[in-house]
């Protein structure tokens, strides 16, 4: 096989890809789903049915994207500088956690507020305990060259367990009858829900309303131009006398906050409290969704719905064949490599002799 | 040549036949037709324009790209297309413009790199030094073994390209833009060490756009322009680089030079005063020891020097890039901070040695190169807020006043990368160079370093002309450049940097050839003062 670089990209490529891409995850996946003993096409009726194929499908597809599009916008932002936060994961815990400590503990502590005034302070909190988290790597990368990889997911584990004695210590709920969980938030906290029964919350316009505010930002700001020049080429944006440093650290505060504001989104749109299981994994599949969307904003919101429905999906199906939910993760992995050589057709031309 | 002994040519057996090679990339035709012979025992040079097609050729030659008409053969058998293995089986050897070399290991483990079979429990060192020091000295190349890569200069790094397909037996070496990197001594060494290979039966296809090299290094040559073969000349000795140079562009090209008269002692103010200027050594720069340096406004200052003896260090200093460790420095009378900004603020305008890397950023389109180094100001921003259309005018206009071509459909939308060397190195002088935002209409001071390397010569000689004529307008021009040549055609005064320490500065003719010579290896007292020691 040999590539050579594209002068030129038919337009019929740009559509073709990725459709190829996707039929060639459900041909792959099919494999699988055959070999657990299911009828293959029925299989993915349900898969589909499950995640897109009624109101109720929809809905529960789009709570579930709504953490995802926000840890795939600080997977995506921060990608884009170069930067490798791997830690969304423990970024969107310390930002429930922070949510918490402002939105659940104020009772207790005497401390009393307007409730806007509080809410706004909640979110703030988990913001600044998301970037804070994720600051510390950054200057360890800029000032002493610390590979942020080992130390942003490293961090979750930390996170993790910090998380764990606080559950167990500080903010755990007396009333959860010694079931590891934090207090509450209080109830005027709560995001509204968007549609009546249903789980759906009005976190999910925030998180469509930052992506919006993102691709702005990455196109039109002088940020952004210094966030894309510096990803692409650091050598030649400090030549051309670009604050570098500056530059990476104000990408760590925006990707950590991000990831921070999914954790508070998640404690104020769902249970209202946290618990050890309370993501399954949104900070590492939020990696996924943005290399899925090519680590465009607005391409992060497709890719998370589409995430969070084979995800949903697969709740479905497993209880109407006999397939494990474990399909959805097989489905969505394929799916990011086979977009991953489809887009590079795109730009290189692929002879195979 | 005073060689005598050139083995009866036309009787060898053709070591290598090329016929009928064509290429296309889209609608661009890089190849067509083309049809080459080439024996043991002669050089062959490849002459044209960058982006007559050469590079696709050899390319094609070496199995990076497939053809698609045409066939290869070596030693009379066919070369199957598209395997750089088969090629290298062969005995065909390459040596790119742009070394492929790993930076972080040493000269010895390059040269093994790809050699030994991956089951192979232990490599063997001991027998690889042992041949690549026999290559060395059979041929004059010196190395050192150990040496890291990344700490090498260019020069340096193309010996170890060179050693790496001798040490593997090629028969044919092919030498895409050799001397672009080399001194007068270098090249001459490298003509040398060819003439070496070639008494040993070896074949060179040398590529190049320098005229009288190729005529003394050659023994025919063929010369390429768009795609065709135009022209080949069977005694490249015996026929004029004006021949040549209109074979190769289709009309008639005049080298620019600096009028002889105009060479005059500067009268305009000191716009770069150094002072003892020292920079630290660290990691792969060397250091700068003790500089002392003044350039005026209306003068071209030429720094000469082999690779790798500072000059980057004394680019990257008056780019904003590095403190210094003790001295001073000041333009036009100010010491500014080691910043980019306050530099390109104080109307220095910066073109760096390296433009695919450092000069410009490749994913980026050519209007957000064109505003790479000002984005921020009132001008393209507000509120830190991009002024698109502002920004977008500003690389039009630099784009036609500087006449940068290839960007395509995509005009001012293209990626950078979309550009050949020359057209790059067009935008990025005319970023440095366009001044609505200066209150002048030249730059204060010009900081050049290595502009024309690898650029053809029509490209070579708009760069030059503009250079002057900001010259004439009173910008100061600092030229630090490997190419004599260059230098004693532009240059008022000239200093040499050897080993971070620059000589005193002197008009151009106060030197001689031999005194240049002797400064560039790195003796700073006159030859008769050596004596005395």
């Amino acid at each position: 096989m040999r590539l050579e670089p594209r002068t030129h990209t038919p337009a019929w490529l740009w559509l073709a890809a990725p459709a190829a891409a996707l039929g060639f995850t459900l041909l792959a996946t099919s494999l699988l789903v055959a070999w657990a003993g299911a009828p293959v096409g029925r299989a993915y009726v349900l898969l589909l049915e499950g995640g897109f194929g009624s109101r109720f499908a929809w809905t529960e597809t789009l709570t579930r994207a709504t953490p995802l599009i926000l840890t795939g916008l600080a997977a995506a932002l921060a990608f884009r500088a170069r930067l490798y936060n791997i830690g969304a994961e423990g970024q969107l815990y310390a930002g429930a956690l922070a949510a918490v400590a402002v939105g659940g503990l104020h009772g207790g502590s005497g401390f009393a507020a307007p409730v806007g005034l509080l809410f706004i302070a909640m979110i703030v909190a988990a913001c600044v305990a998301g970037a804070l988290l994720l600051l510390v790597p950054a200057l360890l990368k800029s000032r002493l060259g610390v590979d942020e990889v080992v130390t942003t997911l490293l961090l979750n584990f930390i996170v993790l367990l910090l998380v764990s004695a606080m559950l167990d210590g500080p903010m755990k709920d007396p009333g959860a009858l010694g079931w590891p969980q934090s207090v509450a938030i209080a109830d005027a906290l709560q995001l509204q829900p968007l549609l009546e029964r249903s789980r759906v919350h009005s976190g999910l316009l925030v998180a469509l309303l930052l992506a919006a505010l993102l691709a702005l930002l990455l196109r039109h700001t002088t940020l952004g131009f210094e966030i894309r020049a510096v990803g692409a080429n650091a050598r030649a944006a400090a030549f051309a006398g670009m604050p570098v440093g500056r530059v990476m650290w104000q990408v760590a505060l925006l990707s950590g906050a991000l990831a921070g504001l999914a954790g508070a989104v998640e404690v104020a749109g769902r249970a209202g409290y946290v618990t050890l299981d309370m993501s399954p994994g949104y900070g590492y599949s939020g990696i996924v969704v943005a290399m899925l969307a090519g680590l465009n904003p607005i391409g992060v919101v497709f890719a998370a719905v589409f995430v969070a429905g084979m995800l949903v999906g697969a709740d479905g199906m497993s209880r109407a064949v006999a397939v494990p939910t474990y399909i959805a993760d097989v489905i969505v992995a394929v799916s990011l490599i086979a977009v991953l050589v489809a887009t590079m057709t795109t730009r290189w031309r692929v002879h195979l002799r | 040549m005073t060689d005598t002994a050139v083995p009866a040519v036309p009787a060898a057996p053709a070591l290598l036949r090329l016929s009928g090679i064509t290429k296309r990339f889209g609608a661009l035709l890089a190849n067509d037709a083309v049809s080459l012979e080439l024996r043991g025992g002669e050089v062959l040079a490849l002459l044209g324009e960058n982006g007559a097609g050469k590079s696709t050729l050899v390319s094609i030659l070496f199995g990076h790209y497939v053809a698609d008409a045409g066939s290869i053969e070596v030693n009379g058998r066919a070369l199957p297309p598209g395997q750089p293995k088969a090629a290298l089986a062969a005995g065909v050897g390459m040596v790119h413009q742009h070394f492929t070399l790993a930076d972080n290991l040493s000269v010895l483990d390059n040269v093994m790199l790809g050699t030994e079979p991956l089951w192979q429990p232990f490599s063997r060192r001991r027998d690889a030094r042992g041949h690549l020091l026999d290559a060395a000295a059979r041929f004059g190349l010196q190395v050192n073994p150990e040496a890291r890569v990344g700490d090498l200069s260019v020069g340096e790094r193309q010996r170890v390209e060179i050693l790496k397909a001798l040490v593997r037996g090629a028969k044919l070496l092919i030498l895409d833009e050799p001397t672009a990197v080399l001194t007068p001594q270098e090249s001459r060494a490298l003509f040398v060490t060819l003439k070496k290979m070639v008494a040993r039966g070896m074949a060179i296809l040398f590529i190049s756009h320098k005229l009288d090299e190729v005529r003394a290094v050659s023994d025919r040559i063929a010369v390429l322009r768009a795609g065709k073969l135009v022209a080949s000349f069977g005694d490249a000795t015996a026929v004029s680089p004006q021949e040549l140079a209109q074979a190769m562009v289709g009309r008639n090209v005049d080298a620019v030079a600096r009028d002889a008269a105009r060479a005059r002692p500067p009268a305009g103010r000191v716009l770069c005063m150094l002072r003892d200027a020292s920079v630290a050594p660290s990691g792969e720069r060397p250091a700068l020891a003790r500089v002392n340096l003044d350039l005026r406004g209306g003068e071209m200052l030429a720094i000469a020097g082999v690779a790798g003896n500072g000059q980057r260090t004394l680019a990257d200093l008056l780019s904003g890039l590095l403190p210094l460790a003790s001295g001073t420095l000041e333009i036009a009378g100010r010491s500014l901070a080691a910043d980019p900004r306050a530099f390109i603020r104080a109307g220095v305008a910066r073109i760096p040695e390296d433009r695919q890397s450092v000069g410009a950023i490749g994913e980026l389109s050519l209007w957000e190169n064109a505003v790479l180094e000002r984005y921020a100001s009132r001008r393209f921003a507000t509120w830190g807020v991009l002024r698109m259309a502002k920004a977008r005018d500003h690389a039009r206009i630099i784009v036609e006043r500087f006449d940068v071509r290839g960007a395509g459909a995509l005009g001012l939308d293209a990626p950078a990368r979309a550009l050949s060397g020359g057209n790059l190195q067009k935008l990025i002088l005319g970023r440095a160079l366009t001044g609505e935002h200066y209150r002048k209409p030249v730059p204060l001071l010009i900081v050049a370093h290595q502009p024309t390397w690898g650029l053809d010569v029509g490209a070579v000689a708009d760069l030059h002309r503009r250079l002057l004529d900001a010259c004439a307008a009173g910008a100061g021009v600092l030229l630090i450049s490997e190419d004599l040549d260059e230098i004693l055609a532009l240059a008022d005064r000239i200093a040499v940097m050897a080993r971070g320490r620059l000589t005193d500065v002197r008009p151009r003719d106060a030197w001689s050839a031999a005194a240049l010579g002797l400064a560039m290896g790195g003796n700073q007292t006159a030859p008769e003062a050596r004596d005395a020691t």
